[in-house]
């Protein structure tokens, strides 16, 4: 599967070793993403999916002990995660955290103005901002009355993941990691959830793509599949390998064990 | 033979006791009584330390407390102007203000607007004036054999905040004890009563300040009675100095259709236990009780909150929330009794927590006992949600680290603030808030 060369990687993963504590999670990932590109990664649980996506966002906890990751051509590991964001990257987590006493709405606008900040645009204004919003959250089958209520608090398990590709969707990223983002949704929800991404996705966005199911890539048709087992990348393909994963579990592609000498 | 140093504590108290003989003398009959009952219990009971500690102290050891001789200051410390209150305490303007400097009233700073059917004044006139009105209610909810800190408090109080009134009244009343600063620990007893005729409305701030950074003690009683009707609205303002002890009690009791409704706001102390016991007199009755502390440093502060529910009808809902830092301590115990025959009652109660650091430490225990029927309680609690992941997931976002722990510090507090419909009163403890917590004006650092 040739990687089209003439566009040069947003974010490039080198040979990334992670560790939590004494336990090495990530042992030699790499993975090349470009614009244009959706790529899918999926392997079996504990295998360190969430830990590639979370490095990449800069969430704290994590030791990189060995490897690169490079973004737009720099090496983002020594940058804060709002650093990060600023420069276009966003993840959407597996288990989004409450935030009590922050209203969705003003999480949002106070995100949107430090992204537009840095990106030397021009303040929005309160009412131009809520029309915006109102557009984005109308386009989610967001209740407007979400908006109000405090970040994630209370929301179900279907309105926390449709929360984070509103928030995708509103902070606009280049590159932005989804993780898990189809787990526990209905078919409704999952539907509102592909549409937000496949809207959001265009020539100059790369996503990726974290996912246990065959089910949403029915949707979100990735360019590139990637089987992450044991903190390394073991086999990538089209969007055909999914559905051999599908058929045939992960099994097949451990390593063999180490022969005993 | 030595002493334990609480045996040396206790001979303190002996003597304070007996210093008091000439002043006692001039009081009436009843209270001199109700002195010596409380006096013989807390020389019975003492404090609740060691084999006498039981599962209500099982947080909170006292012995820094029991062991400890402090003086009863006998004049002032310091003389505060108004200016010197306003820098303190920003927020009451237009109100009725009485201020305690070391138990001593400080009538410089206080000043009093005495409404038509109503009475506002220092409890040491009330109790020459309307001494029989006075006995009615004083003690009488909070028992002198409550614990060790109320039998005390009824023993040494020296002045204090009487309210009465069968109206609505206009202003609120800011009752302020100071504490100033002493070379030696000192100890003071606050005593207020409040008592609310049948539709009768009040407003009452109290606010506990120390001028100094040195340890002293403060054994404050609050007594409230509610009649049918009545409307009382209670802030309370624990700010005192970092080495400070409080012990203190509030007992509210609820006629039939009243409506209670507290703000406890603690920012200040070494070692605080506080304990409001709400008592559901009369049907229909209804307790909104808020609270929100903030504890650093090795602070460790201990609410007890209790709820009685004897009648019917009966609704309550509490809300604590608490924001810790460093190595602090904080202990919310929450009971909801709900008696036979308090048919159709509705309880809730919450406490959550944000800790802002790996060492703090929140324990919460709500309880409930039920023993009527048809009765709706719930109760949650979060024992720390610890601030990092929030803290991730903000700036995940492009919210700067400032910007992130300022918005979570503020959201999470503003759920009690926002309770409080004091707009200066508010403020001031909006700020106040941001201020007692470094962190909030540095950004979490990792
Ligand atoms: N903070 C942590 N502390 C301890 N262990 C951790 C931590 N984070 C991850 N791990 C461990 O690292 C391994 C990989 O976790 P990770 O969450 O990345 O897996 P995953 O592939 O996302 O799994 P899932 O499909 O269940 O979401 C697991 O064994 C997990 O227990
Ligand atoms: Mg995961």
């Amino acid at each position: 599967m040739a990687q089209t060369n003439h566009n040069r990687p947003i974010l490039d993963i080198r040979d990334l070793h992670v560790s939590v504590g004494d336990n090495e999670i990530l042992r030699g990932m790499d993975l090349s993403v470009s614009l244009g590109e959706v790529h899918a990664i999926m392997g079996p649980n504990g295998s360190g999916k969430s830990t590639f996506t979370n490095v990449v966002a800069g969430r704290p906890g994590y030791t990189i002990t060995k490897g690169e990751i490079i973004y737009e051509g720099e090496s983002i590991l020594g940058m804060f995660p709002d650093e990060r964001a600023r420069k276009g990257i966003f993840l959407a987590l597996q288990y989004p955290v409450e935030l009590p006493g922050i209203r969705n709405r003003e999480f949002l606008r106070t995100a949107l103005e430090a992204l537009r900040e840095a990106r030397g645009e021009t303040k929005l204004a309160i009412r131009e901002f809520n029309k915006f919003l109102e557009e984005k959250a109308k386009a989610m089958d967001f209740e407007p009355d979400l908006m109000k209520r405090n970040v994630n608090e209370g929301f179900s398990g279907g309105e926390k993941k449709r929360n984070e590709i509103l928030q995708m969707s509103v902070l606009d990223p280049k590159l932005a990691l989804l993780d898990e983002t189809d787990s526990g949704l209905d078919i409704d929800a999952l539907k509102v959830v592909s549409r937000g991404v496949n809207e959001f996705r265009g020539p100059d966005k790369a996503i990726v793509l974290v996912t246990h199911y065959q089910r949403i890539l029915n949707y979100i048709k990735p360019d590139f599949v990637h089987v992450l087992i044991e903190g390394r990348i073991v086999r990538s393909g089209g969007s055909d390998l999914a559905q051999e994963l599908e058929a045939q579990g992960y099994e097949w592609l451990r390593e063999p064990p180490e022969q005993a000498a | 033979m030595t002493q334990t140093p609480t045996a040396a504590a206790t001979d303190r108290y002996v003597d304070q006791f007996n210093a008091l003989r000439e002043e006692r003398e001039k009081e009436p009959l009843w209270l001199r009584d109700l002195r010596r009952e409380a006096f013989d219990y807390f020389q019975r009971m003492g404090w609740p330390i060691d084999e006498k500690r039981d599962e209500a102290w099982k947080y909170t050891d006292v012995k820094p407390i029991a062991r400890a001789s402090f003086r009863l200051p006998d004049a002032p410390g310091a003389a505060l102007t108004d200016e010197d209150i306003v820098r303190l305490l920003p927020f009451d303007e237009g109100m009725s203000r009485v201020v305690f400097i070391d138990g001593h009233y400080a009538p410089e700073v206080s000043r009093i607007r005495q409404p038509d059917h109503a009475s506002v004044r220092r409890l040491k006139e009330a109790i020459q004036q309307d001494e029989s009105f006075v006995h009615g209610h004083l003690a009488r909810y909070s028992a002198p054999h409550h614990d060790a800190s109320v039998a005390l408090n009824t023993t040494f109080f020296r002045d204090g905040v009487f309210i009465y009134t069968d109206r609505p009244l206009s202003a609120p009343v800011h009752v302020v004890y100071v504490t100033s600063e002493h070379a030696d620990p000192v100890v003071t007893y606050p005593r207020t009563l409040v008592v609310a005729g049948t539709n009768a409305e009040v407003t009452l701030i109290e606010s506990y300040v120390s001028l100094g950074t040195r340890n002293h003690f403060t054994d404050p009683v609050t007594e409230i009675a509610l009649g049918e009707g009545s409307h009382v609205t209670h802030y309370r303002l624990l700010l005192e100095n970092t080495d400070s002890y409080s012990i203190g009690h509030v007992r509210p009791c609820l006629g039939p259709d009243s409506t209670y409704k507290s703000v406890v706001y603690e920012a200040g102390s070494g070692l605080m236990r506080l304990d409001l016991e709400v008592l559901i007199e009369g049907p229909g009755a209804f307790a909104d009780l808020r609270g929100l502390y903030l504890t650093r440093g090795k602070q460790h502060l201990d609410n007890l909150v209790s709820i009685d529910h004897a009648k019917p009808h009966g609704k309550s809902r509490l809300y604590y929330k608490g924001i810790l830092d460093d190595e602090s301590r904080a202990v919310f115990g929450g009971t909801v009794y709900v008696q036979p025959g308090a048919d159709k009652t509705d309880a809730y109660q919450e406490d959550k927590n944000l800790l802002l650091s790996d060492r703090a430490e929140a324990d919460s225990k709500p309880s409930l006992e039920i023993y009527a029927d048809d009765v709706k309680c719930g109760h949650g609690a979060t024992a720390g949600a610890v601030a990092d992941e929030a803290i991730f997931y903000l700036r995940s976002r492009g919210i700067d680290e400032q910007t992130a722990s300022r918005l979570l510090i503020k959201g999470f507090a503003s759920e009690i603030l926002d309770e409080v419909g004091i707009e200066a009163l508010r403020v001031f403890l909006e700020e106040r808030t941001t201020q007692s917590l470094p962190r909030f004006q540095a950004g979490l650092a990792a």
